[in-house]
C-alpha cells in the first residue's frame, strides 16, 4: 500500500517532447513507473525513450483506455490548458512541477478540477513517488539516486520544500526508517492537494505508520493540517519543523508560497496551532528523524 | 516589481471608472506646486512609499495654497518614512470626507476556497486586520462567473451601507473586480472608500499588487523586477533579477533584508534551494548573525549562475563573514556549486585576510565537490571550514561555526 500512486497508475507525460519532459519521462519509466503515453500538440507519432507520443490526451485516452494521471512538463503560460483538456479527457490525478504559472490561470485550473473530480498536486511539486514503485515527477532526480534514497516503509512524507522533499527522506534513511509515499505539495501561491488532504489518505493507509513533514512560513498548509489532527481526522504520530521563524512580513523566500501575507502564514502562528492540535513540532531539523523513531517504538 | 504605487493603482481605477481624486504624481517641489496650482483648490500631499500607516508618520500633508504645497513636498520629498527614500508625492485635491469603507480583493489559497474573495467593510480608514470579523462582509467569486452586479450590491448592503449610497457603491465593487482580473492582481484594494460630504462615492487610496507570473502579460505598467518584496527594488535587486532573467538554467535568486535585530555582526549568505535556504536564516538570526540577504542557488544551475550570486553577496558593504547553507541533500551534482563558490572566493578573499567563511554542500557528487572546494581554497589567506552531509540538518551547528569565526576574525582586527 501507499498513497496516490504505485506501480499500477497509468501515467501520459505532457509535453514529453520538450527537454525536461523527455529527460524526465526517461527518468520516470526506468524507475518502474507505468508510463503509458505522451503528449505533444503536432508531435503525434513519435516515440520518447520507447514511449509513444500522441498530439493530444484525448487522443492518447482513445488509443489506451482510460489513464489515470498525467505529469506536466509544459511551460507556466500554457499549463492552464494542458490540465484543463487532461481533465476534460478523463485523467483525475495530475502532478504539475511548473512554476511561475500565472495565479488567475491557477484559479481557473483548481475550478475545472473541483467540478471534475480530479486532482491536482501542485502546480510547483516536484512531484510524489511511492518507494520502489512509481515515480511521478522528478523527485528522487535520477533512478540510481532515487533507489539509493528512497526506502520502503511506515514513514508518509510532506515537503513544502522540493528539495527538503528529498533531504527528509535522507535523514530518515540514515536512521534506519523507509517511507510509504513522499509528496512535494508545491510552491505555487495556491496549490491543488494540500496538507489536509494528504494526511486523510495516509490515515486510510496501512503501511503508513508516521507522518514526517518540512513546513514553511505562508499559505495555509500547516493550519490544515492542524485542523485534521485536532478533529481527529488524523491519529497518527506527526512530526514538523516548520521553517523560517526569522522572515519578516512581506518578503518572499523562493517559493511564490512562502510569503507571510496580510499578518497570517507566520511561523509562530502555525507551531501555536499545530502544538494545540497534538502534533510533536521539532526546533531543529535534526530532530526529525530520531523524534519519528523515538513515536514508532523504534 | 510586482506591487504597484498608489498613484499607479490610481490610474487602473480611473481607467476602469472607479471615481479618484483629482491629481497627479511629483518628483519635484515645482512639479508639486504646478499640480496644486491647476487643481485649484486645498491638496493633499501624500508620499508614494510601499507601506501602510503613512497618516500616522506624517507622510500625508495638507495645503491650502500651491505655495504650501510646494513648501510640504519640499519637506517631504528625500526624506524617510518608515525606512524608505521619499522619491514621489502624489498631489491630490483634498476630500470633504463623511465617512470612509474599505473595499479589497485577495486570493485565498485554502482548500475550500482557492478562488478570489472580495471583502467589504463599513469601516475604512484602518488595517483591514484590524476590523472586527463581524463588520466586514465577503463573497468568494466564481472564476468563471465573476462578480455579477447583484453580488456587488449584496455585498455591501450586508455590509450595512445605506440604501441610498448602493448603487454607487456596487458600481465601485463591480469596476474593482474588473481591474482585479484584467490586470492580474494577487491583491488590489481601496481604503479608505470615500463618501465625501457631497455625497460622492471616491477611492482615497488604493494598494495593488500585480501577480508576479502574470507581469509578462502587462507590459504597459512597466514593471521592472517581477517579485513580491516590502521594499522597492535597489540597484541591488536590479543586478539579482538580471542573474536571474538572462539565465533560465536552475534558480538563483537575492534579496536584501534589511532587518534591524541585535547582532554581533553581518554575514553574507547563499543558501540552497528554498525551504533550506530559509534554515540558515533561521539558525544565523538565532547565533546573533545579522543576516544582510537571503538567496538561493538551485534547480541544477549552472556554475556560472552560482558564482554571480556569490559575487553579489561578496560585494555587500560591512559584511563580516560568507556562509553557504546547503541544508539540502541535493540529487543533482553539486560540483558546479564547488566551482562556482571557488571562483567567487578566489576573486575576492585575497582583498579580505582573515575573513570568515563557513561551506555547507551535501548530496549527489559530495565526496568530489568537497574536495573542489578543499583544493580550490587551500591557500587562500581566510578562515574557511568546510562540511558536508553529516550537518546536513545541523543548522545550529553551522550557525555557531560562523560565529566563532567571527568572533575571531572581529578579535584579530581590533587588537
Amino acid at each position: 500500500m501507499a498513497i496516490l500512486v504505485d506501480e499500477k497508475t497509468s501515467v501520459i507525460v505532457l509535453g514529453i517532447t520538450g527537454r525536461e519532459g523527455s529527460l524526465r519521462a526517461a527518468y520516470m519509466k526506468e524507475y518502474g513507473t507505468n508510463v503509458v503515453a505522451g503528449s505533444t500538440p503536432g508531435r503525434g507519432g513519435m516515440e520518447v525513450a520507447g514511449i509513444p507520443v500522441y498530439d493530444s490526451v484525448e487522443e492518447a485516452v482513445e488509443k489506451h483506455g482510460p489513464i489515470d494521471a498525467a505529469v506536466t512538463f509544459v511551460p507556466g503560460p500554457a499549463l492552464r490548458d494542458a490540465v484543463i483538456g487532461a481533465i476534460e479527457a478523463g485523467v483525475k490525478f495530475i502532478v504539475s512541477p511548473v512554476e511561475r504559472v500565472p495565479l488567475h490561470d491557477i484559479l481557473e485550473m483548481m475550478y475545472v478540477a473541483k467540478n471534475a473530480g480530479a486532482k491536482i498536486l501542485g502546480p510547483g511539486s516536484i512531484g510524489i513517488l511511492t518507494p520502489e514503485k512509481a515515480v511521478l515527477g522528478w523527485l528522487g532526480g535520477n533512478a540510481r539516486w532515487a533507489r539509493e534514497v528512497y526506502r520502503p516503509g511506515p514513514v508518509g512524507v510532506i515537503s513544502r520544500s522540493g528539495g527538503q522533499s528529498g533531504t527528509i527522506p535522507w535523514v530518515l534513511r540514515e536512521a534506519e526508517l523507509g517511507m510509504s509515499t513522499v509528496v512535494h505539495v508545491g510552491t505555487e501561491p495556491v496549490t491543488g492537494i494540500s496538507m489536509g488532504e494528504l494526511l486523510e489518505l495516509f490515515e486510510a493507509d496501512d503501511q503508513t505508520k508516521a507522518v514526517a513533514v518540512f513546513g514553511e512560513i505562508g499559505g495555509s498548509h500547516e493550519e490544515e493540517a492542524a485542523q485534521a489532527i485536532a478533529e481527529g481526522r488524523f491519529t497518527k504520530p506527526f512530526v514538523i519543523f516548520v521553517a523560517g521563524a526569522w522572515a519578516p512580513p512581506g518578503m518572499r523566500f523562493s517559493h511564490a508560497s512562502s510569503i507571510i501575507e496580510r499578518g497570517k502564514g507566520s511561523a509562530k502562528d502555525k507551531i501555536q496551532m499545530l502544538k494545540e492540535a497534538g502534533a510533536h513540532v521539532v526546533d531543529q531539523p535534526d530532530d526529525i528523524a530520531p523524534t519519528v523513531k523515538r513515536l514508532l517504538g523504534l | 516589481m510586482a506591487r504597484l504605487y498608489e498613484y499607479q493603482g490610481k490610474k487602473l481605477l480611473k481607467e476602469a471608472g472607479i471615481p479618484v481624486p483629482k491629481g497627479d504624481v511629483a518628483s519635484t517641489k515645482e512639479e508639486a506646486r504646478e499640480i496644486a496650482a491647476g487643481i485649484g483648490k486645498p491638496v493633499a500631499i501624500k508620499v508614494q512609499i510601499w507601506a501602510g500607516r503613512r497618516g500616522k508618520a506624517g507622510a500625508i500633508r495638507f495645503a491650502e495654497t500651491p505655495e504650501e504645497a510646494e513648501k510640504a513636498a519640499g519637506e517631504l520629498l528625500g526624506s524617510q518614512v518608515h525606512g524608505f527614500e521619499v522619491k514621489r508625492v502624489l498631489v491630490e485635491e483634498k476630500l470633504d470626507i463623511d465617512r470612509e469603507f474599505y473595499v479589497g480583493v485577495i486570493v485565498d489559497p485554502s482548500k475550500e476556497v482557492r478562488a478570489p474573495v472580495m471583502i467589504f467593510s463599513s469601516e475604512g480608514g484602518m488595517e483591514i486586520e484590524e476590523v472586527p470579523e463581524e463588520k466586514i462582509a465577503k463573497v468568494v467569486v466564481d472564476i468563471f462567473l465573476g462578480l455579477r452586479s447583484f453580488h456587488a450590491v449584496d455585498l455591501a448592503r450586508r455590509a450595512g451601507v445605506p440604501r441610498e449610497l448602493l448603487t454607487k457603491v456596487a458600481a465601485v465593487n463591480t469596476a474593482l473586480y474588473q481591474v482585479f482580473r484584467k490586470y492580474d492582481c494577487r491583491t488590489i484594494e481601496i481604503n479608505p472608500l470615500v463618501v465625501t460630504k457631497q455625497g460622492e462615492v471616491v477611492a482615497a487610496d488604493c494598494r495593488a499588487a500585480i501577480d508576479d507570473s502574470s507581469v509578462y502579460r502587462h507590459p504597459e505598467l512597466g514593471i521592472t523586477v517581477a517579485r513580491e518584496s516590502n521594499q522597492e527594488p535597489t540597484d541591488f535587486d536590479e543586478i539579482a533579477w538580471s542573474i536571474e532573467e538572462g539565465d533560465l538554467r536552475g534558480t538563483g535568486y537575492v534579496a536584501q533584508m534589511n532587518q534591524e535585530i541585535d547582532a554581533i555582526a553581518t554575514v553574507g549568505y547563499h543558501g540552497i534551494g528554498g525551504g533550506g535556504a530559509i534554515l540558515g536564516v533561521d539558525a544565523l538570526n538565532k547565533a546573533g548573525l545579522r543576516v544582510a540577504n537571503y538567496a538561493d542557488t538551485s534547480g541544477n544551475p549552472t556554475a556560472a549562475k552560482v558564482y554571480r550570486v556569490a559575487k553579489l553577496i561578496l560585494s555587500q558593504p560591512g559584511i563580516e563573514g560568507y556562509c553557504l547553507g546547503g541544508f539540502i541533500m541535493a540529487n543533482q551534482e553539486q560540483w558546479h556549486h564547488a566551482h562556482g563558490i571557488v571562483k567567487a572566493l578566489r576573486e575576492e578573499l585575497p582583498k579580505r585576510p582573515g575573513f570568515p567563511v563557513v561551506l555547507l554542500l551535501c548530496g549527489n557528487r559530495e565526496k568530489e565537490s568537497l574536495e573542489i572546494l578543499r583544493q580550490g581554497l587551500a591557500d587562500l589567506p581566510a578562515r574557511i571550514e568546510i562540511y558536508g552531509r553529516e550537518h546536513v540538518y545541523d543548522s545550529g551547528f553551522i550557525a555557531q561555526r560562523m560565529r566563532a569565526l567571527v568572533e575571531e576574525y572581529q578579535k584579530e582586527r581590533d587588537a
